[in-house]
């Protein structure tokens, strides 16, 4: 290999080498930002729409978003009538993060359907949450005669396996859901 | 030297995870399942091969004194372009991965390649030498990842064949399992490479 000599470390030469690989670099990542850009909206986009419809009864129009308790309801109707309510809420008592969930109210105020929207937990442990054996559980109760906390606070609600923490920050963010659907009812 | 003899050396003679213990911290803290463990490993090839190639084309063009934040630089850029595609076009497992793959920047291997093989050799080597250590990397994460995944769930690639209600090993998807496995797949390597010399 014919090794040519190397650049000199001199003042200019590291100026030059490095704001040249800088730029380029940055115009690399600027390119692939916006090539990736409208791909990663629509998943997102697409994303939301999956999830309000998994956690709400059969809707047929989304009405207008709305804020309540800093938290983000929309409701959904059939025709005229209202059939369920969706309600983004996040907890900050979270084992590894926020906990960003998506809890559905049908007409009389039971939950229908809860979706976890976004989680850092431990895999195989606190990301169990999305499970269906424990997030199911809340499904078709009425938050009035239901305690929404976890058996060990006295709820009734059967935690995670080693993963109470979890669990409770995914009924926080149930309850901070539920009072922002009673106080934002319309 | 052969192209051929720097792609094979990754995989057992300087596998990065059991011989070199390069790269620990995304061997321990994304092994919590075979699949987890492949993606990652398959990300950090991706990066690893390209950074490899550039870094060994511009390696006359770098002075000495700032190579290290040229190459991370160069590092950086690819990280954040992988990073940005597996957003837009692998949502799931960016899910999964998420924080683990901005680390890559900071893997030691992908720096440790750069410095010790892709700044002295040409592109076509440094190329095989990125894929074979990269690939090595990623075996040796998805046989840790399943050994954790089958100890301490019960499923090897999300299927499951221990059913869910009997009790699994849960340490081992716990950090202190990764430790535990790592151990023990070290002295396994370890034993195999001492009867080959024997």
């Amino acid at each position: 290999m014919a090794d040519k000599k190397k650049l000199e470390s001199s003042f200019k030469n590291m100026l030059i080498v490095l704001a040249a690989i800088s730029l380029v670099s940055a115009l690399a990542i600027g390119f692939t930002y916006t090539k990736t850009k409208p791909a990663a909206e629509k998943v997102q986009l697409e994303k939301s729409k999956k999830a309000l419809e998994a956690v709400l009864p059969a809707f047929e129009k989304l009405g207008d978003k709305y804020e309540a308790e800093g938290c983000r309801l929309t409701p959904a109707y059939k025709g005229e009538e209202l059939v369920g309510t969706a309600v983004e809420a996040v907890s900050k008592k979270g084992f590894g993060g926020d906990v960003q969930i998506l809890v559905g109210f049908d007409a009389e105020g039971r939950i229908h359907n809860t979706a976890v929207l976004s989680i850092k937990e431990t895999p195989g442990l606190g990301s169990n949450m999305t499970n269906p054996k424990f997030k199911d559980q809340v499904n078709g109760k009425d938050p009035e005669n239901f305690k929404l906390s976890v058996k060990k606070d006295g709820g009734d609600v059967d935690a995670i396996t080693a993963a109470t923490i979890s669990s409770r920050a995914f009924l926080d963010a149930l309850n901070k859901a539920v009072a922002a659907y009673r106080s934002g009812k319309k | 030297m052969s192209a051929w003899k720097e792609f094979t050396k990754g995989f057992i003679k300087e596998n990065p995870t059991f011989v070199l213990l390069l790269g620990m911290c995304p061997t321990l803290g994304t092994t919590t399942s075979s699949i987890n463990g492949l993606s990652m490993g398959l990300a950090a090839t991706v990066v690893l091969i390209c950074s490899n190639c550039v870094i060994s084309m511009l390696k006359n063009v770098i002075p000495d004194k700032v190579r290290i934040p040229g190459f991370i630089v160069v590092i950086a850029s690819f990280v954040t372009v992988v990073d940005l595609v597996m957003q837009a076009y692998l949502p799931d497992l960016y899910e999964t991965l998420g924080l683990f793959i901005p680390l890559i920047v900071v893997n030691c291997i992908i720096l440790g390649r750069a410095e010790a093989f892709a700044s002295k050799n040409g592109v076509l080597l440094s190329a095989a030498d990125g894929l074979g250590i990269g690939l090595g990397f990623t075996m040796s994460l998805t046989i840790l990842g399943s050994v954790r995944e089958i100890l301490g769930n019960g499923s090897v690639f999300g299927f499951q064949f221990i059913p869910e209600n009997i009790d699994k090993i849960l340490l081992f998807i716990m950090p202190p399992g990764a430790f535990i496995a790592l151990g023990f797949l070290i002295a396994f390597v370890n034993h195999i490479k001492n009867r080959k010399a024997a």
